[in-house]
């Protein structure tokens, strides 16, 4: 067995047992710092097919910035556990039969065909300068249009949330940077109580 | 050196056989390469917080630390027995799983970025081709001990340090990976080792990112500021608002971990300026006319200690914003980072591109960072 096949197994292993404790660890929270861990093994075994660049960018992206925000917004939310267990084997038919088409549709598509393990790439080769050059030369169209259909959604969140309300007082930035001793100081000559301009 | 490395690896095939023999010098030569960074690393931490106290001491016109031994050199290690012997405290409503775990979150990626921080030529510990890619996502992780130990303590000080921290780093870090794709550009690699080596020709200091990107160099080294929590960024930390933020609830070496964590990574961010805008290990004088001369080709000539003097401003330049700054606004922070790098960092990377272009590149003074 070679060293890279129990690197596989270690990262698989891992992998399985984390995705199954996203499902069943009680509090959300454990539940989001689990499947940080799915994720990261999932970067293993890509690592292990020669694919750095989309280990490390599967890392950049979903560890850390996704689940950082989901992690967040998890963290914030008042979570009653007896009312999200309530019902549970009401849904159970439902779930389950959703789980069995998706796992008969996967195992449908894998069974299809034998996918050959890419073999150690030739010294000198880069998986991110190839993934580059392919993304803008042959799919330089879908590529810019998958950035812009993200900005839309980007915008289009924004502007879903975004309300300004009436109480809320905002500074404005420029007005505070343009403020100057001239238009906020004056020096007052101190007349004293009678008037006199003289001390007590 | 070559010989060495080959003589021991044939001494590793003979002892574990050919095929484990390999691989037991691949893991040999690993550990050697971790132990030749960290343990450097790890000293410099402990000397670069007494030598913050000195510094900040002078600047505010005092003495600061000099009771424990000579000039108070001892004091770190007084400090770190301190630290070792204190009582480890649990908040008894904490999440004691998360709690014990996330100093360890904190820690173990401002440690394992050092694994393709180049030194020279060669002197890395993994050369990966992403390298400055494996930068970015180290550096997001470290967000991670952060929300963690605020989420764990159960305590509404380490809580709202934790979210501060955690909407401050999110922001921060797309001005910080704009600014690092415009290194990436002008470098035309995402392998540290050839950005550096890309910043080398017959003009010295001229030569290096500083002065065509200098708008990254800004952004870079202030959102590093803020990705560190360090002074006037800290309001993770905000001790007159949040006590100590989201290590309130903290002790002993767990804290210590923290401290650890943050002081590493204000080393990468000063190691990572000085390799993708200052030229890493390439020397200031590297000038054509300099290098024939008999005494001055010395000081032309590359090496580890011009990057070692390089990182060592950067952390000066830490400590003397931390003792020249006031503390932020938190709503100032935020209109920083989104209002006015990641607008900068856009237009840059554009004027970037078009300094790359065919008629300027090869014209000077474009020339001399792109017309290679």
């Amino acid at each position: 067995m070679s060293l890279a096949l129990v690197a596989f197994y270690v990262s698989a292993a891992i992998l399985l047992l984390a995705a199954l404790r996203v499902i069943t660890a009680r509090n959300p929270v454990h539940a989001v710092l689990w499947l940080v861990l799915a994720f990261f093994s999932a970067a293993a075994l890509w690592l292990l097919l020669y694919a750095e660049f989309l280990a490390v960018v599967l890392v950049l992206v979903y560890v850390g910035a996704v689940m950082v925000l989901f992690l967040f917004v998890v963290m914030m939310l008042d979570i009653n556990f007896d009312k999200l267990r309530e019902g549970f084997w009401r849904h159970v038919p439902l779930a389950g039969g959703v789980g069995l088409l998706m796992a008969i549709e996967m195992t449908l598509v894998l069974a299809s065909r034998e996918a050959p393990s890419p073999g150690a790439p030739p010294a000198g080769y880069s998986n991110t300068k190839e993934l580059g050059r392919i993304l803008y030369t042959d799919y330089v169209f879908p590529f810019e249009l998958a950035a812009v259909v993200l900005l839309v959604a980007i915008v289009a969140a924004i502007a879903l949330t975004l309300r300004r309300r009436k109480e809320t007082r905002y500074q404005d930035a420029a007005t505070q940077l343009s403020a100057t001793k001239a238009g906020r100081l004056k020096i007052v000559k101190d007349q004293g109580a009678d008037g006199t301009g003289g001390g007590p | 050196m070559m010989e060495f490395a080959g003589t021991v690896q044939d001494a590793f095939r003979g002892w574990f056989g050919p095929v484990w023999g390999s691989h037991a010098w691949i893991f040999a030569k690993s550990l050697a390469g971790i132990v030749a960074v960290l343990v450097p690393l790890l000293l410099t931490v402990l000397y670069y917080q007494l030598v913050e106290r000195w510094v900040i001491g002078w600047i505010q016109v005092r003495r600061g630390p000099n009771r424990v031994g000579w000039m108070g050199v001892l004091q770190p290690i007084a400090d770190a027995i301190k630290l070792l012997l204190k009582e480890r405290i649990v908040p008894s409503s904490a999440s004691k799983g998360l709690f014990f775990l996330a100093p360890i979150v904190a820690v173990a990626p401002a440690l394992a970025v050092w694994a393709v921080v180049p030194f020279s030529p060669g002197w890395v510990i993994a050369n990966v081709d992403a390298g400055l890619l494996v930068v970015l996502a180290m550096a997001s992780m470290g967000v991670y001990g952060i929300i963690i130990a605020g989420w764990a303590s159960n305590s509404k000080y380490a809580f709202l340090g934790a979210m501060r921290s955690a909407a401050q780093v999110v922001a921060y870090e797309i001005a910080m990976g704009f600014a690092l794709v415009g290194a990436l550009m002008a470098g035309q690699s995402l392998n540290l080792t050839e950005i550096v080596m890309r910043q080398g020709g017959d003009w010295g200091f001229l030569e290096w990112f500083w002065l065509p990107l200098a708008p990254f160099l800004v952004v870079y080294f202030i959102a590093g500021l803020a990705e560190t929590n360090r002074a006037p960024f800290d309001m993770a930390e905000g001790e007159s608002e949040l006590v100590a933020g989201f290590h309130v609830e903290y002790s002993g070496m767990s804290f210590a971990v923290f401290f650890l964590a943050e002081y590493a990574n204000m080393i990468l961010v000063s190691t990572l300026t000085s390799l993708l805008f200052f030229g890493g290990w390439l020397s200031p004088l590297d000038f054509a006319f300099l290098r024939e001369v008999p005494l001055a080709g010395l000081l032309a000539a590359p090496g580890i200690h011009w990057l070692l003097v390089k990182i060592a401003f950067f952390m000066f330049l830490f400590l003397w914003v931390r003792a020249s700054f006031p503390r932020y606004r938190y709503d100032q922070v935020m209109r920083l980072g989104w209002k006015v790098f990641i607008p900068v960092t856009l237009v840059w990377i554009a004027v970037t591109g078009v300094m790359m272009l065919e008629p300027l590149a090869s014209t000077p003074p474009f020339s001399l960072w792109f017309g290679k």
